[in-house]
């Protein structure tokens, strides 16, 4: 894959050939497909049943039901985003497959872009049932968001593209070595990005860091939505612009981290 | 090989007008206090077939990545089918291929899928019928709806060349194309090898430690150890120089440093 070639036109055929081989693997293999279903079904079932418990306890909770399990909705969303983008990566590095990539027409930037497609079917295969359950089970139905739900979408998925970007690029650099940041780093962000909790509840100077965050605002903006009924637009651009930022930072990353990969020989003995 | 067979593979008048298969020039690698490539030059011109020979440390596979563009030189030029390498690999990659024990093909995919995936990376046109054609030529059909995983040895060897082969590349690089196999199935992957060269005029750069499939296979040896270039010449002349009826002889003078002995007793 060359860097250079950023310069000339992507290829959906080569895009699509990618994600060809994903789809191939992911039908190949059954504990995949379970395990894009079974943890998010876990946990909006644990969630949805302490939303429960809380709410017949505490009037604050009643009034905003749907906040936990709206939270780890828009959580798994995130992290699972994040996931399905990296265990794609990973899949190549497992399979020692990335050198045949790299020697290959495909271009860094395509090879990406079919990574943020892969994250979206593995989500969509992953959340879809995981909200049935929610109405089913809780009867928060998250679709009742409306146009919010998308804006909120939008914003998680892109951070968990530039965290997985990152995170690629980490792994790409140091090789397997690396992996447990893949599955880690994200958690990181889970205090930060208040995800069961308003950014007031931190410290003042822990506040710049959440706000730093982008989907420290997407979160506030479905607590907003949920308690006031109210959709913050402002919350929803300013993580926009932040997600763009962290976007363009991550690419520029994940290439130089590559070339160091390079410059390193890494590429020669990443694999299992 | 038959001395019939190099002689018309050896280039054309129009060959030599197009640029070198590959250009090295003052090539250097070095990791933290190793010097893995040291200064090396050479050029292959088009529709040769070159065998690479050294022992493990030699350089060989470094050399081999740094055309390839997986690994970036220290200092020196790299210039395949006349664009420089990386910087301009973009519009040679679908031209080139490769095969080496340092990649596989996932595992959990049949051959035609990893076929049809490659083949769509390379923009291959009637891909169907290339891939049954490769499949007929390389002998995959009993085995070409089966994981790549579940495939032995000498299987998967003929599958990562059908990979290899599935953009018609005009450039080759081999690193160990027979390691690990039988010597059935490794003459076999030899012969097919010889027919692609002479069929597509293809130049092939081969990284090898079995100096029968070299001198069987090769009209040109660049013998390398401790980075440098040792040698550099057609088998025949270089068993000459060293006074020794096979390459093997050869290659144990050069990793055993007897090298300026061998070459007097020739003289």
């Amino acid at each position: 894959m060359s860097q250079l070639s950023l310069r000339r036109g992507i290829s959906a055929h080569r895009i699509g050939a990618m994600i060809l081989r994903y789809w191939y693997l992911l039908m190949s293999s059954w504990p995949r497909l379970l395990e894009l279903l079974y943890w998010p079904a876990l946990q909006v079932i644990t969630w949805g049943f302490l939303q429960l418990y809380i709410a017949e306890n505490a009037n604050f909770f009643a009034r905003a039901g749907g906040t936990l399990i709206g939270a780890v909705i828009l959580w798994d969303i995130l992290f699972r985003g994040q996931l399905g983008f990296s265990i794609s990566f990973l899949e190549e590095m497992w399979a020692r497959n990335i050198g045949n990539l790299m020697m290959s027409p495909l271009r860094p930037i395509e090879f990406l872009l079919s990574l943020m497609v892969m994250s979206l079917i593995r989500l969509a295969i992953g959340i879809i049932p995981m909200t049935l359950l929610a109405l089913f089970l809780f009867h928060f139905n998250v679709y009742a968001l409306g146009l919010p739900l998308i804006a909120f979408f939008c914003n998680l998925i892109f951070t968990s593209w530039s965290v997985g970007i990152f995170v690629s690029g980490l792994v790409l650099r140091n090789g397997l070595g690396a992996e447990s940041i893949v599955w880690t780093l994200m958690f990181a962000i889970l205090p930060l990005a208040c995800v069961y909790y308003p950014v007031s509840v931190l410290p003042a100077w822990l506040q710049y860091v959440a706000w730093a965050l982008p989907p420290t605002y997407a979160f506030e903006g479905m607590r907003a939505l949920l308690i006031e009924q109210t959709f913050r637009t402002d919350l929803m651009l300013e993580a926009l612009a932040i997600n763009a930022v962290l976007l363009v930072a991550s690419f520029g990353a994940f290439l130089a981290l590559l070339r160091s990969a390079r410059k390193h020989g890494s590429l020669l003995s990443a694999g299992e | 090989m038959t001395e019939n067979d190099k002689a018309s593979s050896r280039p054309t008048v129009a060959d030599r007008s197009a640029p070198a298969a590959i250009a090295v020039d003052h090539l250097v690698k070095v990791y933290k206090q190793t010097r893995a490539v040291d200064d090396i030059s050479f050029s292959l011109p088009r529709g040769s077939i070159t065998g690479l020979l050294g022992g493990n440390g030699a350089g060989k596979t470094t050399t081999i990545a740094m055309i390839m563009g997986l690994v970036l030189p220290t200092s020196g030029r790299v210039q395949v089918l006349g664009r420089r390498m990386p910087e301009e690999s973009a519009s040679v990659l679908g031209r080139m291929n490769f095969e080496s024990p340092y990649v596989d093909m996932p595992m959990r995919l049949t051959v035609r899928q990893n076929l049809t995936i490659f083949g769509k990376l390379y923009a291959v046109k009637n891909l169907s019928e290339r891939i049954a054609e490769l499949a007929d030529d390389l002998d995959l059909s009993d085995f070409i709806d089966r994981a790549n995983g579940k495939l032995s040895a000498g299987q998967k060897t003929r599958v990562a060349l059908a990979k290899a082969l599935i953009n018609q590349p005009e450039l080759l690089l081999l690193d160990e194309p027979t390691a690990s196999l039988d010597p059935d199935t490794a003459d076999w992957v030899r012969a097919h090898l010889e027919r692609y060269r002479r069929q597509h005029h293809a130049t092939i750069l081969l990284a090898s430690h079995n100096m029968l499939e070299v001198e069987r296979l090769c009209d040109r040896v660049i013998i390398m150890k401790r980075g440098r270039i040792e040698d550099d010449d057609t088998p025949e002349a270089i068993m000459a120089r060293y006074n020794r009826t096979t390459l093997e002889e050869v290659f144990l003078d050069v990793a055993r440093g007897r090298v300026n002995g061998a070459k007097e007793a020739a003289k």
